[in-house]
């Protein structure tokens, strides 16, 4: 069995980040959104472990980092449900468009 | 400090009397407030009368002459080693004689109001302002420094604007006291301007060293002032000539008389007080307190003489004219200044020159005595026919036998018949004049007769004319607190001519003799007599003849009538000219350029970010995609253009 080639790994990541990115952009709905954040989040990782494994065979860093990326994730998924909770208290709602007061 | 002490007392006790009654005279002693303030001025007349005494009888005399004695010093603010703003009190001959002046009318006025201003509303108001004004006209007189007359000066202006509109719901009296108030303050820039440029070339603004130093003609702050000209004339002149502007504005000399006569708005006892006796001859207070200055500058003498003189003449024409009483003793008021004034303006410093000097401050004392008279009679009269106007009067001369008697005294006084008290001052003024300058003499004369005439004719129409018409119940002449003043007044308008008073004040110290020339005396008293027996032929009972000349004096009697258009000047120069031709393109300017560059650019800004505040949409993922675009912008900057 042949090597999976890096450049197929990279597509994946690519194409998870993006779908990340779309899914923040469009979604009105936050926990849809903060789903997205942590594809785009998740993309990243991918890309870690790939260039760690094809570059650095020997080496841990790149895997190290995305620990901490994981790590991160789960401590910005806390902040922001606590975030959405309180906007639904105060709003009764968690759609982005009904939470625009700081506007001009 | 030395046993002259106690003097401070005399200002200080006004001062009390002042913030007690302020404070808290409508609350807590509504009932005694009067009594309080006249209780104080009582203390302070007679502590002046004992300075008065003391000096003059006592320690004021060195060797035949009368010294400069500075009873108490106390330096407020030193800018520089020998320039300092001293609190003082000065006593020499004419400080001595006005505290007493001042002080002795201030008492008359307080106890005449104690029945005057009965019932009044603000009524401790009224006591509070009187104790103000008091305070600062004795502050004036006792002044050490330029500087401190010069805010007392301006605290007179503040009383006095103060009491001009006590009737502050009388829409006339509160535009006298706004007219009283900014006419003298235009010309107290000129004596500020003045105090400035005297006291920067003498290096002080302490009197006795400006006198001293500007006197002497070797001395190197003399050579700097008087050779320095600007526009042709020296700087010392020009010094002098902005003072007296100042003393101009106080003492009501042409062309900055117009407040004066408006100023009656304000209570008949005030205007016994302040444009009587007082505050107007502030002004000549303040030339002769710079005397030895003014001696040295023939030019600023002359402006002084001929301001004097024309006032004099101007006001006694009006005066024939005015109908209104109190407008005609306020014209007769500003004539007398004038005479005061040109008496000033014909004084040489020292000696028999001086007379004039004498003379002026002889017919100053004498005047407030005769003239606080007239005012608190004709207050008396008003009180009782409740009008200002002589047709509202007539035939009192039955009804008020006290007022009737004093006024007539003032009256022949201010003529000036012997032996009343006028008769004295005036024929030392008019001596002074003969032997310095005929014309002026002459105008002074003239003036003298015609003084005679309007002031009969406003005795003749107050208490003879026609019968007295008031009908029903009247309540007499009014309280005993109004008749004492006019007691005690009427009978100093009789002996006050009678005191030796060049031997008390002269220009130098020294006693001057001076006796009656019966030679001389006779024109002017052939003037006043003629003057009256005019008057009587005239208005001694109501006829038509007054009208048929009045008629055939056609524009000259209405001109005079109405004061000779010079308050329409003023409107004139004041509404079209500065107005029209500089209050308006300023306002515009301001308006349109100054307001416009601020206004365009906060509108411009507001413009601008209402464009641009769309961007603050408050939409997080529009703001994410402006976060994702910028990076991509960088991303794409970095790769391509930074290379």
């Amino acid at each position: 069995m042949s090597p999976v080639p890096v450049t197929h790994i990279l597509f994946v990541s690519t194409a998870l980040f993006f779908i990340g990115m779309y899914g923040l952009f469009t979604r009105r709905n936050m926990i849809t959104m903060l789903m997205s954040v942590e594809l785009i989040l998740n993309s990243v990782n991918i890309n870690f472990v790939a260039f760690n494994k094809y570059l650095y065979p020997g080496k841990l860093d790149g895997i190290f980092f995305s620990l901490f990326i994981i790590t991160i994730a789960a401590a910005e998924a806390a902040v922001a449900i606590a975030i959405i909770i309180n906007l639904y208290r105060s709003h009764h709602s968690i759609d982005v468009e009904d939470a625009g007061e700081l506007k001009y | 400090m030395n046993h002259y002490s106690y003097i401070a007392l005399i200002p200080i006790l006004p001062l009390a009397s002042f913030l007690l009654l302020g404070l808290f005279g409508r609350k807590y002693f509504k009932a005694y407030a009067g009594l309080l303030g006249t209780a104080s001025l009582l203390a302070v007349t007679v502590l002046a009368l004992i300075t008065a005494g003391q000096y003059f009888f006592e320690d004021g005399k060195v060797n035949g002459v009368y010294q400069k004695i500075i009873a108490l010093k106390y330096t407020w603010l030193q800018f520089a080693p020998g320039v300092s703003i001293d609190m003082g009190i000065v006593l020499d001959p004419i400080s001595v004689m006005m505290l007493v002046v001042v002080s002795f009318v201030s008492l008359m006025v307080h106890i005449f109001s104690l029945g005057y201003m009965k019932g009044e509303e603000r009524f401790a108001t009224y006591y509070a302002f009187l104790s103000l004004f008091t305070f600062s006209m004795l502050g004036l007189v006792i002044a050490t420094n330029i500087f401190q007359i010069y805010m007392f000066w301006e605290l007179v202006g503040v009383s006095s604007f103060l009491l001009i509109g006590y009737y502050f719901d009388k829409p006339s009296a509160v535009a006298a006291s706004k007219k009283a108030f900014i006419v003298t303050r235009f010309a107290d820039l000129g004596f500020l301007i003045g105090i400035l440029i005297l006291s920067f070339h003498a290096q002080t603004l302490d009197f006795a060293t400006l006198i001293e130093r500007l006197t002497a003609p070797q001395s190197s702050y003399f050579m700097s002032i008087s050779t320095a000209s600007f526009l042709g004339i020296s700087v010392l002149t020009w010094g002098l000539a902005l003072v007296f502007m100042g003393g101009a504005g106080k003492s009501a000399m042409f062309p900055l008389h117009i407040w004066l006569p408006d100023a009656m708005e304000g209570p008949t006892p005030v205007s016994a007080l302040i444009h009587a006796a007082t505050m107007v001859v502030a002004g000549v207070y303040l030339v002769a307190r710079l005397f030895p200055i003014f001696s040295t500058s023939e030019a600023a003498l002359h402006l002084v003489t001929y301001v004097g003189l024309f006032s004099a003449f101007i006001a006694a024409i009006i005066a024939c004219t005015q109908t209104d009483i109190k407008r005609v003793l306020a014209y007769s008021t500003m004539s007398q200044i004038g005479y005061m004034m040109f008496a000033l303006g014909v004084a040489k410093q020292g000696g028999e020159e001086g007379l004039g000097y004498m003379g002026s401050m002889f017919h100053l004392f004498t005047h407030a005595f005769f003239k606080s008279l007239l005012f608190l009679g004709s207050g008396a009269v008003i009180h009782m026919v409740h009008s200002n106007e002589m047709k509202d009067m007539g035939g009192l001369r039955k009804l008020m036998p006290i007022t009737h008697i004093s006024f007539l005294i003032a009256c022949l006084a201010i003529a000036g018949v012997p032996p009343f008290a006028g008769f004295f001052s005036k024929e030392e003024i008019l001596l002074a004049a003969y032997h310095t300058n005929k014309m002026v003499y002459a105008v002074g004369l003239f003036t003298s007769g015609l003084t005679a005439f309007y002031m009969f004719r406003l005795y003749y129409n107050i208490f003879w004319s026609k019968e007295a018409h008031i009908h029903g119940e009247h309540h007499g002449e009014g309280t005993l607190s109004m008749k004492l003043p006019l007691i005690i007044l009427g009978i100093l308008a009789v002996v006050a001519g009678f005191v030796p008073f060049s031997h008390f004040v002269t220009s130098d110290g020294v006693a001057l003799e001076t006796h009656i020339d019966y030679a001389f005396s006779a024109l002017p008293v052939a003037f006043g007599l003629a003057g009256i027996a005019l008057a009587t032929y005239l208005y001694k009972t109501a006829n038509d003849k007054p009208a048929a000349i009045a008629n055939s004096l056609g524009g000259l009697y209405k001109a005079a009538y109405k004061k000779f258009y010079i308050d329409e000047l003023y409107l004139f120069i004041t509404k079209t000219i500065i107005f029209n031709l500089i209050g308006r393109p300023a306002a515009w300017f301001d308006k349109n350029v100054v307001d416009g560059l601020m206004n365009g650019l906060a509108a411009l800004t507001a413009k601008i970010s209402e464009m641009i505040k769309g961007l603050q949409s408050g939409k997080v993922q529009s703001y994410a995609l402006y976060f994702f675009g910028g990076v991509l912008a960088l991303a794409a900057m970095f790769l391509y253009l930074w290379k």
